[in-house]
């Protein structure tokens, strides 16, 4: 069964389509990179994927399931533009509220590890508008990994991280790839996600135009895909 | 196709108008308490028909969209809800002349004035609702959802308003109760006239849908625009 | 689940809003106002103050509310949070009613702080039959939340939201408030609810449940572009 399953989606602004006739699947344990310039569609395919926003046409299954089926989407993670977490909440209570939120057996215990894990353990107890930046984003990245999803769904993450949060996403990252999860990112990026993509999707206008495994041209010049298919 | 249908309404519109006023003015006789005031009925009558209807179609409309999702039904939804509240604006217009004349003021707290005037200001939510609303695909899908709260509300309040102005000493005076209607060749007339009304209503929710079509393809093509 | 899903919501909510205290001061301090210049308005001794008493009572109510309803979707604004509880496992209705049990306590609260500071300053009988007032509290402020928190979340992203959502739910809630004040004033003048009463109190009931399950059935799709 794919990790997702992409059904010939549509979605429409008004009547201007933003996604046409979208249709792929993700194997488990895949890594894929979408492509696509600004306004090819790549946020609005990651909230259809999400359940943010709903295609009119066609089907998106996430291990199987309609993805507004509650256990599809307690088996997703999502790191997106916003950080999603409470300002007048300290650390762990955000953490814990998405813990158990997403049915985390031990939310509060799972709060406290995953808190040391991205190096917050001594200010967890603090609120979170006492953060600095760089802290912020690390709790974000906390609170997409905490449920350990199998499906991983990430919008530009690397996009205004510093440096210290790149590492710990990387980190995550890989360790959650190690484990079988399959992970679905956005990114302009391409060097960083081209060592991490096992497969891209191109999208162009709402269209896709490319889906397969990573050419291997890209690692060495990561906008070969985009001179071969596509405008220049 | 459209067109044809849009012209040939408005005619029909148009000749039972002139019709039907020839035979309100000099046709019927004066009612014998009321004088000759009493014929703004034939046009406060017929507009609260036209404007309820309006608004059940606005309401299945919406329920509609929220089903199919189609965007015709949010065109036929918003179109119907503007042309009803004008003829809510009519009634209560015409209903104030009346009222102005043979009760001596201008508006009463009675139970079906109040009721009109809420249903009005709902409505006029939903048409604000609306303007605040960019993306056509939120403004329709939101401005439906508040539609089905404003239809079951005005519902609501039609029975509640009747219980609070009976419990209270108000005039019962209601334009239904008033005795001109006792005079079938008047009665028919309020059926005659509400048909040319309800033709023009007709005509201009097709233009007002027709229009609403051409403004979201004009933003899609905006969009494409910035998208190329 | 459900249940402890809604109870979850709930519990964030009045936990961040207890910590802040933002929309309580606020309506409070604008509720006790609106009590105030009411003093201005009408003579506050007269005998005829007890038969306008719960229309004066309600309206500053129906005025504090909309400044903690405008709040409970709008502080999901800040970092996104709105999308992370969306796309969260949490089913719509869940979140929705989470949400609004929260913002009916804090209007229950604001309600219970001004009732008795308007009965000293009007002289009414409010702490007579008390039982009967926090029913008709409840009732009415269930009706109000309920209706409220949905067009919090249908105005959440408009321009002027905070001018768009009384206007849009004063209108709605005439009958819910109509009942509201004529059961309160009945209260206030230290009658008993009873025969003729009932039919306002079925009216806030029927409200309530009706508004209560078209908000549920239709919140998904509000939430859910």
């Amino acid at each position: 069964m794919n990790a997702v399953e992409a059904g010939g989606l549509w979605k429409y602004y008004g009547d201007y389509p933003a996604l046409r006739d979208i249709r792929f699947g993700v194997e488990p344990g895949q890594c894929l990179a979408l492509l696509g310039r600004n306004g090819a569609g790549k946020t609005t395919l990651l909230r259809v994927m999400a359940g943010l926003t709903a295609a009119q046409r066609g089907e998106l299954k996430v291990f199987g399931r309609p993805v507004r089926d509650g256990q599809a989407r307690a088996s997703i993670g999502v790191l997106g533009h916003g950080i999603g977490v409470y300002e007048e909440l300290s650390a762990f209570e955000n953490l814990r509220l998405f813990g158990s939120l997403y049915g985390v057996k031990d939310a509060a215990g799972t709060a406290r590890a995953w808190l040391d894990r991205v190096s917050l353990g001594n200010v967890g107890d603090s609120l979170v508008r006492e953060f600095s930046r760089g802290m912020r984003q690390r709790l974000a990245v906390a609170r997409a990994f905490l449920h350990e999803p199998p499906l991983l769904l990430l919008d530009e993450p690397f996009t205004s991280l510093d440096d210290r949060s790149i590492a710990l996403l990387q980190a995550v990252l890989a360790e959650s790839l190690k484990r079988g999860a399959t992970v679905i990112l956005s990114t302009h990026q391409l060097r960083e996600a081209m060592e991490l993509a096992t497969h891209v999707l191109l999208l162009d206008r709402g269209k896709l135009t490319f889906h397969g495994p990573r050419p291997a041209e890209m690692l060495a010049d990561p906008t070969w895909l985009y001179r071969r298919h596509g405008e220049a | 196709m459209r067109t044809k249908v849009i012209y040939a309404l408005s005619i029909f519109a148009a000749l039972m108008l002139v019709r039907n006023l020839y035979v309100i003015f000099l046709g019927l006789p004066d009612e014998k308490d009321q004088g000759a005031i009493y014929r703004i009925i034939f046009f406060h009558v017929p507009s609260w028909f036209t404007s309820f209807a309006m608004f059940i179609v606005s309401g299945v409309a919406s329920g509609l969209y929220l089903w199919k999702g189609r965007q015709r039904n949010d065109e036929l939804a918003v179109a119907a809800t503007e042309v009803g509240t004008v003829f809510v604006a009519i009634g209560l217009a015409t209903g104030m002349i009346w009222a102005r004349i043979i009760w001596g003021i201008w508006w009463t707290w009675d139970a079906r004035l109040t009721w009109a005037l809420i249903t009005w200001l709902i409505y006029a939510g939903y048409l604000m609702l609306r303007r605040g609303i960019d993306d056509p695909t939120a403004r329709a899908r939101l401005s439906a959802v508040f539609n089905m709260f404003a239809f079951t509300s005005v519902m609501i309040t039609y029975k509640a308003i009747e219980w609070w102005r009976t419990q209270h000493p108000a005039p019962v005076l209601t334009i239904r109760g008033a005795d001109g209607l006792m005079d079938p060749l008047m009665e028919r007339m309020l059926y005659l006239n509400w048909l040319p009304m309800l033709a023009l209503a007709v005509v201009l929710v097709m233009i007002r849908m027709r229009q609403e079509g051409e403004q979201r393809e004009i933003e899609s093509l905006r969009r494409m625009a910035h998208a190329l | 689940m459900f249940l402890r899903q809604v109870w979850t919501v709930c519990a964030k909510d009045l936990r961040s809003e207890l910590r802040t205290k933002e929309a309580l001061n606020s309506s409070l301090a604008f509720a006790l106002t609106i009590l105030l210049l009411f003093s201005f308005a009408f003579d506050p001794g007269a005998d005829q103050i007890q038969e306008i008493s719960g229309g004066l009572l309600w309206m500053s109510y129906a005025f504090a509310g909309a400044l903690i309803l405008n709040r409970s979707f709008a502080r999901e604004l800040f970092n996104d949070c709105l999308d992370a509880l969306i796309f969260s496992p949490v089913p719509g209705a869940a979140l929705f009613l989470g949400k609004a049990l929260a913002s009916f306590v804090l209007l229950l609260i604001v309600e219970l702080a001004c009732l008795p500071v308007f009965g000293i300053f009007y002289n009414v009988a409010w702490a007579d039959r008390f039982g009967w007032h926090l029913f008709v509290l409840v009732l009415a402020s269930w009706g109000l939340t309920v209706v409220g928190t949905m067009f919090s979340a249908l105005t959440v992203n408009l321009r002027m939201r905070e001018l768009m959502l009384p206007m849009l739910l004063y209108p709605m809630m005439i009958p819910a408030l109509m009942s509201a004040m004529h059961l309160t004033t009945v209260l206030m003048s230290g009658q008993a609810i009873g025969g003729d009463h009932w039919i306002w109190v079925r009216l806030l009931i029927g409200i309530d449940i009706i508004f209560t399950a078209l908000a549920v059935a239709l919140v998904e799709v509000v939430l859910v572009g």
